[in-house]
């Protein structure tokens, strides 16, 4: 099994938006290269011809009636928002300028 | 008139009791638990946010009621301590996290609407280490809390707050949420008793996910019968949780009232000992199975050969899913936003704000679930995984096959120094060797106390593992040992604890 590197860290951060400090990306390179190590024995049951189970219960999708009913007022939804203005979520740019 | 020293020792059964009757008030009891929680919180810090406004008025609403001669809820009056991992209308919810500082939710969380409906005092929100992930609440973002046995020892994780909380006598009843042992690992090393109960029993509605195919919320008590009472009080079917489980709540209480082991089959996992167990812990684990034996019980050994892989299991699994959980987290909607200086993409900002916000364990986690759910990699860890997870799923109903339900050691070991295991991550998930394989199955278990451990005299904890939707067992085979060892000890293990 490979081993984590400094550079994957990295790019796993990236795809996590995770913006790690430098330091940050030695120590969780050696950590993550334990522990990575240590669970590694999953592995041996790879070939087995076994069900994968992703969830202890049969999920089924829960739906409800299409009807009004009372939900949070705007005031309610935004109360915790970092930025609004007119009753809306005001966020950072998300498209770049070119 | 009984003073505060004899109130905050009651049960929540007695306490119950004694509001129903007229000889306290809930007012009385509140008092006295919000005056204890001012003598001793500043050493244990079980509590991250003491709601004594909103305490005192659920109390008077109690009273009200009472004096109205209305029907009162089964735990009327009584104090009870909340995890902060549950959203609480107009009371602050911050997950142990610094990315919901200062949060209000607008709603509450649907356990918190049955505790409300069941007439419970709720104090306040308990510390935890962020977001749920850790084993000895040292994650947490505002600092550890203690262990009531030994300040300078870890109360257990992620739900040390609520357990310490019930042990120092702050709250007769907690609130605690198990994904990878969170609720029964704490509640060994503080000498209480902790319920996971199955998988959807309990609505996961407003409970912050960290791994939503392992997450479950359950009572923490001093005794079998109280954590009976709040399991009753918080299970059953809410349609706003698609894992919730739509079937009657087994009769728990009742188990709780009628202890008995006699002509029960009780397993003994071989894989639940070896290197890494303390002597102590094993000692007093044996002599537990003994007790068993002595009360009825026929005691055999099985064996789960796929039980050693659980760990592992565990930590690919629990990290890919809270990867996807805390995608949740990037500074837009809600809670904690950085770097908006007016030049910056959402992107970036999402990535300062995650960077400021979450502490380590909580970025080691999503990198570890990021790479095990990358492409390429994806079936080697992730899928692999997941077939663990089958294998011990099957290995528990073949067990199931010969016994009712299975015992084990809780943690292999008592609780440890704060700090000792902080720059080690894996010794840090050994903490919840014992206690992962039930949270992989989602069948329901429970700790209670069951003895000292020679070696440094702290708790040490009886895991009881039964069938998915038969919780009713653990409570009828926690309630007669329970029984046994009070008689042999003279009193609850709990009052051996140093006074603080």
């Amino acid at each position: 099994m490979p081993g984590i590197t400094r550079e994957e860290v990295a790019h796993l951060a990236r795809l996590a938006r995770l913006e790690l400090k430098s330091e940050e990306l030695d120590h969780f390179a050696g950590q993550l290269d334990d522990i990575i190590g240590a669970v590694a024995r999953v592995s041996e049951v790879a070939d087995q011809d076994v069900p994968p189970t992703s969830h202890p219960l049969p999920l089924t999708n829960v739906m409800r009636a299409d009807e009004v009913r009372p939900s949070l007022t705007p005031d309610q939804a935004l109360s915790g928002a970092p930025a609004q203005e007119q009753q809306r979520f005001k966020v950072p740019q998300i498209l770049g300028e070119d | 008139m009984t003073d505060n020293s004899t109130i905050i020792k009651l049960t929540a059964a007695e306490i119950a009791a004694r509001i129903a009757s007229g000889e306290l008030t809930a007012v009385e009891v509140t008092e006295a638990h919000l005056a204890r929680i001012d003598a001793v919180d500043e050493k244990v810090h079980a509590f991250l946010h003491v709601d004594r406004e909103g305490a005192l008025a659920q109390a008077r609403a109690v009273d009200e009621k009472r004096a109205r001669g209305e029907k009162l809820g089964p735990l009327a009056g009584v104090p009870l301590a909340l995890k902060d991992i549950f959203t609480t209308k107009g009371v602050p919810t911050t997950v142990g996290s610094k990315m919901l500082e200062g949060w209000i939710p607008p709603y509450d969380a649907t356990l918190v609407k049955n505790l409300k409906a069941a007439d419970v005092v709720i104090l306040g929100k308990t510390n935890m280490d962020e977001f749920a992930m850790g084993s000895s609440t040292e994650n947490s973002a505002y600092g550890p809390t203690g262990n009531p046995w030994d300040l300078t020892r870890i109360p257990g994780g992620s739900g040390g707050g609520s357990s310490a909380a019930i042990a120092s006598y702050e709250a007769p009843l907690a609130i605690g949420t198990d994904t990878g042992g969170s609720i029964r690992q704490p509640a060994a090393v503080t000498g209480t008793v902790g319920v996971k109960p199955t998988y959807g029993a309990v609505s996961r509605y407003g409970m912050v996910a960290f791994s939503s195919s392992l997450d479950q919320g359950g009572p923490c008590a001093r005794t079998v019968l109280d954590a009976a009472l709040l399991h009753e009080a918080i299970a059953g079917h809410d349609p706003l949780d698609s894992t919730s489980i739509d079937a009657p709540v087994p009769p728990v209480v009742e188990a709780a009232r009628n202890g008995s082991v006699a002509g029960m089959r009780i397993g003994v996992v071989k894989q639940f000992r070896g290197e890494g167990y303390q002597a102590g812990v094993v000692q007093r684990f044996d002599e537990s199975v003994e007790l068993l034996k002595s009360l009825g019980a026929e005691v055999v050994e099985v064996d789960c050969p796929t039980f050693d892989l659980a760990l592992s299991a565990y930590y690919l699994i629990a990290p890919s899913e809270c990867s996807s959980n805390l995608a949740r987290f990037d500074g837009l909607r809600y809670g904690l936003r950085a770097g908006d200086d007016g030049t910056r993409s959402a992107e970036d900002v999402t990535a300062l704000t995650r960077e400021a916000g979450f502490g380590d364990e909580v970025k080691r986690r999503i990198i570890l679930g990021t790479y095990a759910l990358s492409s390429g990699y994806y079936d080697a860890w992730f899928g692999s995984a997941q077939k663990v997870r089958t294998l011990i799923t099957r290995e528990f109903e073949k067990a199931f096959e010969q016994v009712d339900v299975l015992v084990s050691p809780t943690t292999p070991t008592t609780a440890f120094p704060i700090g000792e295991r902080a720059d080690d991550p894996m010794a840090m998930y050994l903490a919840d060797l014992c206690t992962i394989p039930t949270n992989l199955a989602g069948n329901a278990a429970m700790s209670l106390p069951c003895g000292l451990a020679p070696e440094d005299g702290l708790p040490v904890g009886l895991q009881i593992i039964a069938p998915a939707l038969k919780d009713d067992r653990l409570y009828k085979v926690g309630a007669a040992v329970e029984a046994a060892f009070v008689e042999k000890w003279g009193h609850p293990l709990l009052e051996e604890a140093p006074s603080l």
